[in-house]
């Protein structure tokens, strides 16, 4: 059981992981941008698994329920997500941008093109 | 946690695995995309059986919704084939592996999931519930820690939004020019309109979806939601709209001027009512001071910073969804 509850963080480890290896080995930029969006899932996923509380429920309040989960990781992840949207939705307008300067969204073509 | 909840839930985590080195291996970033939505969804799933109602709302709309969107918008006018590289980078997948298997080594110090004596569940958790109904006294204790006990967060959160929304914006335009004002409607750039089977299910869900968006917006105190997952939600609403009707449909129904007041309003809102709570004699985003009983002062400062962060969180969402759109139409 002990074991079983460390599975979530082992998931957050290769999920971290998968989306660092995107970030550094595809040259490909919206790829890339995936893989920021995965490692960012992955940190989202390690907060909400140090809130969760055994026998606890979501943080609302009501009759019946007198354990909760820890609300303040929950408070931080969400507004991360949304944030998260919007700085995934500027690098891709800049890859955009980078598309039509230099007709490529491939790292190792937009270098070569910069190289004197 | 009971033991079925558990597997349950290492079930979904396995699956979010197996879709994940997917979305890394393949070539097709059109199925990568696709497959990002698949594991968005997963999380959402998951982050619900770890009891984070209001997170898993958030990734569902934002992740699974406007993310693919999005990535589909920027696809579209690149390419959808990523090059095959030249060689595997070996070194690169040497470096993850060990890295990985190091904080996978460091997890074996951590307290188990759902451990009562885990460092998180000790200090402000307890007092954060217990003020929570003696200050506040709404049910949604994270309604209630991110209005008001964090409240000066929150406002960075919805300034950063804000910023990357103008951003965007600045570095591809408002599409202003693309969808002159007073130009005929024209048929030929109009979304969706020719398949009758999406065109009327969609015009079917749009309103229900808008009003799930008002309800969580203003039920956000007593169930899972607020203004973050009420914006997403609205968001997506207009986008459906956009990619049902044409873009320049959309822009009538909420013209390019309406969202740029939609963006600066709700951060002014939020603003303003941080400096009433200054004006009335209190400390910046205190809202105890708003109204004669400190508890009631609290609910309506929420009220109305939580509709100040739905509207920026709508307005800019939909924006850079035009932005994006109207590059492509241009």
């Amino acid at each position: 059981m002990d074991i079983l509850g460390l599975y979530h963080y082992w998931v957050f480890a290769v999920l971290l992981m998968t989306g660092f290896y995107a970030i550094v080995a595809k040259p490909n930029l919206i790829k890339k941008l995936i893989g920021l969006s995965l490692f960012q899932s992955a940190v989202f996923l390690c907060y909400i698994t140090f809130g969760k509380l055994a026998g606890g429920t979501a943080p609302i309040v009501g009759k019946g329920a007198e354990l909760f989960s820890s609300p303040l990781p929950q408070v931080l992840i969400l507004t991360a997500i949304v944030v998260s949207i919007s700085t995934t939705a500027l690098g891709l307008a800049l890859v955009l941008r980078i598309k039509e300067a230099y007709g490529s969204i491939e790292e190792d073509e937009i270098q070569e093109q910069d190289a004197p | 946690m009971s033991t079925i909840t558990l597997l349950f839930s290492i079930f979904l985590l396995t699956l979010l695995m197996i879709t994940t080195m997917a979305i890394v291996r393949t070539r097709n970033l059109f199925v990568a995309v696709m497959l990002m939505g698949i594991a968005s969804l997963l999380i959402a799933a998951s982050f619900f059986l770890l009891d984070a109602a209001d997170v898993a709302l958030t990734e569902a709309a934002v992740g699974a919704g406007i993310s693919t969107v999005l990535f589909l918008g920027a696809l579209a006018l690149t390419s959808e084939r990523e090059r095959s590289p030249s060689s595997l980078p070996l070194l690169s997948l040497g470096i993850v592996a060990i890295v990985a298997l190091i904080v996978i080594y460091a997890t074996f110090d951590q307290p188990p999931l759902g451990s009562p004596s885990a460092p998180v569940q000790a200090h402000l958790t307890p007092w954060y519930i217990e003020s929570t109904r003696e200050l506040i006294d709404i049910p949604n204790v994270v309604t209630a820690v991110l209005a008001s006990f964090r409240g000066y967060d929150t406002l960075g959160e919805v300034i950063v939004v804000f910023t990357a929304g103008v951003g965007v914006l600045f570095l591809l335009g408002t599409g202003a020019s693309a969808s002159a004002a007073g130009a005929p409607l024209s048929e030929d750039n109009a979304g969706l309109r020719h398949y009758l089977i999406p065109r009327i299910l969609g015009r079917l869900l749009i309103p229900f979806i808008l009003l799930l968006g008002f309800y969580v917006q203003f039920h956000g105190e007593y169930s899972p939601g607020g203004g973050f997952q009420a914006g997403a939600i609205v968001a997506a609403s207009i986008i459906l709209y956009s990619l049902l009707e044409g873009e320049q449909r959309a822009l009538l129904v909420i013209p390019q001027g309406v969202l740029l007041a939609m963006m600066v309003g709700g951060v002014l809102l939020y603003g303003a009512v941080g400096v009433a709570g200054l004006v009335l004699g209190g400390n910046f985003l205190d809202y105890s001071v708003l109204d004669s009983d400190p508890v009631k002062g609290q609910q309506w400062g929420i009220l109305l910073i939580e509709i100040g962060i739905g509207i920026t969180v709508a307005g800019v969402l939909i924006s850079i969804f035009h932005a994006f759109a109207s590059r492509g139409a241009a």
